[in-house]
């Protein structure tokens, strides 16, 4: 739309494709000028945090799971863990690895399907995987062979992808035999070398100039690629623990979203959670091929262009990978699946690095082990501001382009992101008035 | 021959995605099921749209806002078969628990200013909305069954999707019952096939995610529960999970909070 002198210039993006959930995305230029940015979250909410009252701590696992079908291992991790925290409930050095494969095997399948299947498209000028498929086959074949060994390393552990079943407060409800994971090994080994060509595929594609000063936030921990627990830190010096998650983000609502950002409560600022922050924090936690990667791959660390972001979830994906051979060669099945759980009043918290990013959640558990409260903040409500921040920043430098480059751009920006909409509503369409 | 590839439509409501990925979960078959059927309409996986009318269009999620109640409307008209997909599609889901609760109170809690929310007080499957062909039940959906489907579809015949119930699986897969083996409450007798028994065989009970089967009795399980001296609530929250909502579940859980002091 061309801007005239009484109206502006207004794009549109009334649903934003190749995201998960529903969400649009609305650019108003007035006099040449970036006026308004809006990341319009209009998937309904579905009130999870209040329909957990009253349930069973048991139950909070098989719920919670139900908030994403993408990334249902991270809320189980994250609710069973804030329950265990809770309850006082210690948990075997066994059972957290196997948590952690399970994890890993989650970061897999998600990871494939964003790098390939949402985002690839993107910069080798396709509008979907199936287009790409028909002059690059082999690429989405192996996208789909690394989603699928994924999907079958979470369902040897917990019996289905989405929606698994078997994590649990205390730990596991069956644990695996060594023999079944060693079946996966083969699998994993040739995904770890697709994992690497898609690295070296994606660090080669061009990538738009654009950089942000981002406040990094991830989980730490100096002995490993922190997922399942660990302080979380900012490359502004924050270091704090899990349990003061809260003192130091808050939720705020804005109109045109059904989901809550989340801004750092000191400074009123946004922050960027995901692949991009974790790499950028601690990559010395790296697995040595995936550190090997992002030392040559060519992108310079840090990055703090959000487009990097496919990069550094294509070296996740080495890592979990590298790490998930691991722990099968090291695996020795625990004498017992779960520990015994005493029920208790009590308020646990716990955060852990879903694919997207971290994701909180927190119970309050009454005397009877019925949850008196609920607080769930995933990693998109987490990054929405920030998102729509990069869009104030890069639009002045676009705005010359068409509408429909303008929008192309945008869309690839907020796909950089992996903004699950499903997790946030409490998301897209992209739509730009001039 | 192009033109007359059967065109697909995918859309999501009120849902987690999981049933839609079920779709992009089909690793082997996706690229071949691409080239029979034009994907014609499926935003989570393309960003290009081909108009309708579409031959096949497969619904995720239940109605919970008022736009959505529209929505669904101009979908049925734009679509010769309607499969409703997932238990959210089919029964509401596991946000239907809300239809018990004040949803008007905690969106006052949770949001600073609630007007900018629009939700209906209840969440509803898309039957109670529309004309749907099928219902294809699950939380998630079992993408062999979701295959079945297009398969069968493709040749103008409308499926049976099995009427029975979990415990028939566990005989079959010789699972010894968890209900009598290991003393767990167990949704298996009531529950719809399609999980081939998954939690029986974790050692866990079933927790309902495919739903009522044709001859489910959810009274009966419930007194056989309590003679077990599960309390009532608890067997209130049981059946009050992923597709409380279902007509069948509804009726047992509202007649046993009559009976609960």
């Amino acid at each position: 739309m061309t801007e005239t002198a009484a109206a502006p210039r207004v794009i549109r993006v009334d649903a934003l494709s190749r995201i998960e959930g529903e969400g649009g995305l609305m650019v108003r230029f007035r006099d040449g000028e970036v006026e308004e940015v809006k990341l319009d979250v209009f998937e309904p909410p579905r009130f999870f945090e209040a329909f957990l009252r009253g349930r069973h701590f048991n139950e909070v696992a098989d719920m919670t799971a139900r908030i994403c079908g993408i990334c249902p291992v991270a809320h189980q991790t994250s609710a069973v863990q804030a329950i265990e925290s809770a309850l006082g409930v210690n948990i075997p050095a066994g059972i957290r690895t196997l948590r952690r494969l399970l994890y890993l095997g989650e970061w897999i399948e998600s990871h494939a399907l964003h790098i390939y299947l949402l985002h690839a498209p993107d910069f080798l000028g396709y509008e979907s995987a199936i287009s790409l498929a028909a002059d690059h086959p082999q690429l989405v074949e192996r996208a789909l062979r690394l989603k699928k060994i994924g999907n079958e390393l979470i369902e040897v552990l917990a019996g289905r992808a989405t929606s698994p079943v078997s994590l649990c407060v205390g730990g596991f409800y069956k644990t695996p035999a060594k023999s079944a994971l060693l079946k996966m090994r083969e699998d994993l080994t040739w995904a770890l070398e697709a994992a690497k060509d898609t690295a070296v595929l994606v660090a080669n594609l061009t990538f738009p100039s654009f950089e942000a000063d981002y406040e990094l936030v991830a989980l730490s921990d100096p002995s490993e690629y922190a997922i399942c627990a660990g302080r979380i830190v900012s490359s502004r010096g924050l270091d704090a623990a899990a349990v003061d998650y809260e003192k130091h983000f808050r939720e705020v609502q804005v109109e045109h979203s059904t989901a809550l950002h989340s801004v750092r409560s000191d400074s009123s600022s946004s922050y960027l959670v995901g692949p991009l922050a974790r790499m950028n924090l601690h990559r010395e936690t790296l697995t040595p091929e995936a550190a090997e990667l992002a030392a040559t791959c060519g992108i310079q660390w840090p990055s703090r262009n959000p487009f990097h972001g496919i990069v550094a979830r294509a070296i996740e994906l080495v890592h979990a990978c590298e790490e998930s051979i691991a722990i099968i060669d090291r695996y020795e099945q625990p004498p017992a699946p779960r520990v015994a759980v005493e029920v208790r009043e009590g308020e646990g918290c716990a955060v852990t690095e879903a694919p997207r990013g971290m994701l909180y959640h927190r119970y309050r558990i009454d005397r009877n082990g019925l949850v008196e409260e609920a607080k769930i903040i995933p990693p998109t409500s987490q990054n929405l501001r920030r998102m729509e921040d990069d869009l104030r920043l890069l639009l002045p430098g676009i705005a010359g382009q068409t509408d429909r480059e303008i929008t192309a751009r945008c869309e690839s920006l907020v796909r950089s992101y992996d903004p699950c909409i499903s997790c946030s509503t409490h998301f897209l369409r992209v739509r730009i008035e001039r | 021959m192009n033109q007359a590839r059967p065109k697909v439509a995918v859309y999501k409501f009120s849902s987690c995605d999981g049933c839609q990925l079920a779709i992009l979960c089909l690793e082997d078959e996706l690229l071949t099921l691409a080239e029979k059927v034009d994907i014609a309409n499926f935003l989570e996986a393309r960003s290009r749209v081909v108009d309708g009318p579409y031959d096949i269009t497969f619904v995720e999620g239940s109605i919970t806002t008022e736009e959505e109640r529209e929505r669904i409307q101009r979908i049925r008209e734009n679509s010769k078969y309607l499969v409703a997909i997932g238990a959210c599609a089919v029964s509401g889901g596991i946000q239907a628990l809300r239809n018990w609760i004040h949803v008007d109170a905690f969106v006052q809690a949770i949001y600073a200013t609630p007007e900018h929310i629009h939700t209906l007080a209840t969440s509803t499957p898309i039957a109670d909305h529309v004309h749907v062909d099928l219902e294809l039940s699950g939380c998630p959906v079992n993408k062999r069954q979701l295959l079945t489907v297009i398969a069968s579809l493709l040749r103008g015949r409308i499926p049976d999707v099995p009427p029975y119930a979990v415990c028939i699986d566990c005989k079959l897969n010789g699972t010894p019952c968890v209900m009598v083996a290991q003393d767990v409450v167990c949704l298996g007798p009531l529950t719809r096939t399609g999980c081939d028994a998954l939690c029986p065989s974790f050692g866990r009970g079933c927790y309902g995610c495919f739903g009522p089967s044709d001859m489910s009795k959810p009274e009966t399980l419930a007194e056989h529960l309590k003679g077990r001296r599960t309390a009532t609530p608890e067997i209130i929250r049981r059946l009050r999970g992923i597709n409380g909502w279902s007509p069948k579940f509804r009726a047992a859980t509202e007649k046993l909070e009559k009976t609960t002091p």
